[in-house]
């Protein structure tokens, strides 16, 4: 098991590598200077060359990179272009608020996503079935823009039931974040949810058929816990994937929807960084939200081996 | 001979499959009665409707699409068909007073959990003893079923094992629950040669210490006549001939079950005696005939066969030897 362990560790550590090397050529790449565009065009060239030596853009181009992850391991990301912020400082703020309502996100779609599957596949057929597995595939099918629309002109303006954009964090107000989070993190949760239901309705569905189950019947054990334990078990293998896939949104929120319900996250700055070019940020941005969907990923192979004991002997 | 009471006795069971190709008549009116302490054998081709009657029984039909629209299952003299499929009642029949074997051995352990804890999963669900308790009664049943180091096996997941001994542990789930009847449905099949036997001589072994009774399903007629004590012959959902195993193998009345007997190797036969096999397959359970389902086959058929509906069994010996044919056929012994 170490063995396949450490292997995964070192393939995820060059992944990184590769990440923060594409996220920091991204401002050599492009057309474009960026200190052009981000003083414009009235400044003179001394005030040019000294901001460039401020952001060490006059060094040779691999110095500039070992300095920028120099800095990164010192904890510091380097300076806002535009407005001279600390990028630390910034994500430091904005992280908690993606995260805020990504977390919620993941655990109610997963939660709801693996009961609505199960109970899909075992009313097979029923109403229950056909009314969840229908609203599932409209999830599945509509954009996130549209349903978060829908939903701010159902609640919003004609119920006025909830509030349509803002936020507060939890650690200020906790019944007002759950009330200014709820339509984002409803929005974000249903196609999540549907995805998590049809995934787990169609492995329900198969391994249902399977022996071990008849078996387990025909030992006399309990419905719920053929269910829930000789099926479900099996069925989770594949849910994992698509779950591991799904947690990029604690760390790298949704830009259509923290724009759409005015969420001071993430998602909200990569998108204010990428239209004014201000280079150290989105690279910051790219690189914790790689980070972390590496690390989800590797995790998702752990879980594998948690779940699945013929992984877990494989590793050995 | 006195009317003994029987440990099980089903009585005019039927269950269809209502598929795209219509209703498939799976069972077709079956009864058939095991006594305590009994081996029986229920012997026919591939898709007969043998499984689907263990099957219903046991109430384990998968449904929708299959149905048990009649019929009785009284054991211990309680009807267990009116048990619904999901009572408490149903599931302290399964695995408790009925063990059910199955015949593949590489699927029909759970392949996530560890032997040991199916093992006392189903001993929990039966027994009220506490989680060691119920360990130390699947060592011992694993013990019983001749796996060596017991206790290091039931930390074993289903795939570090091997066909032979999966199937060794399914007996020790009948061996642990202390079933009063196994229902072996083909449990060698799938095994090779050597662990056939093996598997074939524990589970005969098994029943007999713990004086069981034993319903072994097979297509294999040749295998069963040496341990059976009588034997039921299926065809297209019905039985068509039962009896003690010595009455059908010395006076088979049916021609399928001649046909089948043609087909069996004997050990002493010359090499010039040729192996019959049955011509031609099988009906369309959705698609039966009004006259008797055997007839396209059936090398004796008489003219008279193709105006008549399809025969009952009839009794047509001693001992309970019945057959469901128009004709009066005997082979000649051999
Ligand atoms: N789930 C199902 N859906 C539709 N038809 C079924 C289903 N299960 C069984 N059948 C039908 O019932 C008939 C009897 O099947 P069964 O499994 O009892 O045969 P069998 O005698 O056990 O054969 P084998 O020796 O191959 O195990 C088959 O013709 C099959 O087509
Ligand atoms: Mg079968």
């Amino acid at each position: 098991m170490g063995k396949y362990i450490i292997k995964r560790l070192a393939m995820s550590i060059l992944i990184i590598f590769l990440v923060s090397v594409f996220a920091f050529s991204l401002m050599h790449i492009l057309p474009g200077d960026p200190i052009r565009i981000a003083l414009g065009e009235s400044v003179s060239e001394e005030t040019i060359a000294e901001y460039r030596a401020k952001y060490h853009l006059d060094k040779p181009i691999i110095q500039q990179y070992g300095l920028w992850v120099e800095g990164i391991l010192h904890g510091d990301f380097g300076k806002s272009l535009l407005y001279g912020e600390d990028v630390t400082t910034l994500i430091k703020t904005k992280l908690p608020v993606t995260m805020a309502i990504g977390i919620p996100v993941v655990l109610i779609s997963a939660v709801f996503g693996i009961l609505f599957g199960v109970v899909t596949a075992v009313k097979r057929g029923t109403w229950i079935d056909q009314v969840i597995t229908s609203i599932a595939n409209i999830g599945i099918g509509v954009p996130q823009f549209w349903i978060a629309i829908l939903c701010i002109f159902l609640f919003g303006l004609k119920l006025h039931v909830l509030p349509i954009q803002g936020y507060t964090a939890p650690s200020e107000d906790f019944g007002k974040y759950v009330y200014m989070a709820f339509l984002p993190v409803l929005c974000l949760s249903f196609g999540f949810i549907a995805t998590i239901t049809r995934q787990t309705r169609s492995n329900m569905l198969e391994v249902i058929n399977q022996d071990y189950v008849r078996t387990a019947r025909a030992n006399g054990i309990s419905e719920g816990s053929v269910i829930f334990r000789h099926a479900l078990k099996n069925a989770l293998i594949p849910v994992i994937t698509i779950i591991g896939l799904q947690v990029r949104i604690i760390v790298g929120g949704s830009v259509v929807i923290e724009r759409i319900f005015n969420i001071p996250g993430i998602g909200a700055l990569l998108i204010r960084a990428i239209t004014e070019r201000d280079y150290f940020i989105i690279q910051a941005c790219v690189l914790v939200i790689s980070l972390v969907t590496v690390g989800c990923n590797f995790i998702v192979d752990l879980l594998y081996g948690v779940v699945d004991p013929r992984v877990r002997k494989s590793w050995r | 001979m006195a009317e003994k009471k029987h440990l099980l006795e089903v009585n005019h069971l039927k269950t269809s499959f209502y598929t795209d190709s219509g209703e498939v008549k799976a069972v077709n009116d079956v009864s058939y009665y095991i006594d305590e302490q009994e081996i029986v054998a229920v012997v026919g081709e591939s898709g007969c409707g043998k499984s689907v009657t263990q099957m219903s029984v046991m109430q384990l039909i998968q449904s929708p699409p299959g149905k048990i629209l009649g019929g009785e299952a009284i054991l211990e003299g309680r009807d267990i068909l009116k048990f619904r499929a999901t009572s408490k009642e149903m599931r302290a029949v399964r695995g408790e007073k009925i063990s059910m074997i199955f015949q593949e051995p590489m699927t029909s352990l759970n392949p996530v959990i560890t032997v040991g804890k199916q093992l006392t999963e189903v001993i929990r669900t039966h027994k009220k003893v506490s989680r060691k308790e119920a360990w130390q009664m699947g060592v011992d049943a694993l013990a019983n079923v001749g796996i060596p180091e017991p206790e290091a096996r039931m930390k074993n997941y289903p795939f570090e094992m091997s066909g032979g001994m999966r199937q060794r542990v399914m007996i020790a789930v009948a061996v642990a629950c202390n079933s009063r009847l196994i229902i072996a449905d083909e449990p060698t099949t799938a095994l090779d040669v050597t662990t056939q036997a093996q598997v074939m001589e524990l589970l005969l072994d098994v029943v007999d210490k713990m004086k069981t009774s034993l319903i072994v399903v097979t297509h294999n007629l040749g295998l069963v006549t040496r341990y059976a004590d009588r034997i039921y012959v299926m065809y297209a959902g019905r039985i068509i001939e039962s009896g003690t195993t010595e009455d059908l193998i010395t006076k088979p009345c049916h021609p399928y079950t001649i046909g089948l007997l043609n087909a069996v190797p004997k050990l002493d036969a010359n090499e010039h005696e040729q192996l019959t096999t049955i011509e031609g397959a099988p009906p369309d359970l959705a698609n039966l005939p009004d006259t008797c389902a055997f007839l396209p086959r059936c090398p004796y058929a008489a003219e008279s066969c193709r105006k008549l509906p399809c025969p009952e069994l009839q009794q047509v010996g001693e001992h309970g030897h019945f057959s469901a044919c128009h004709l009066k056929i005997r082979r000649e012994d051999t």
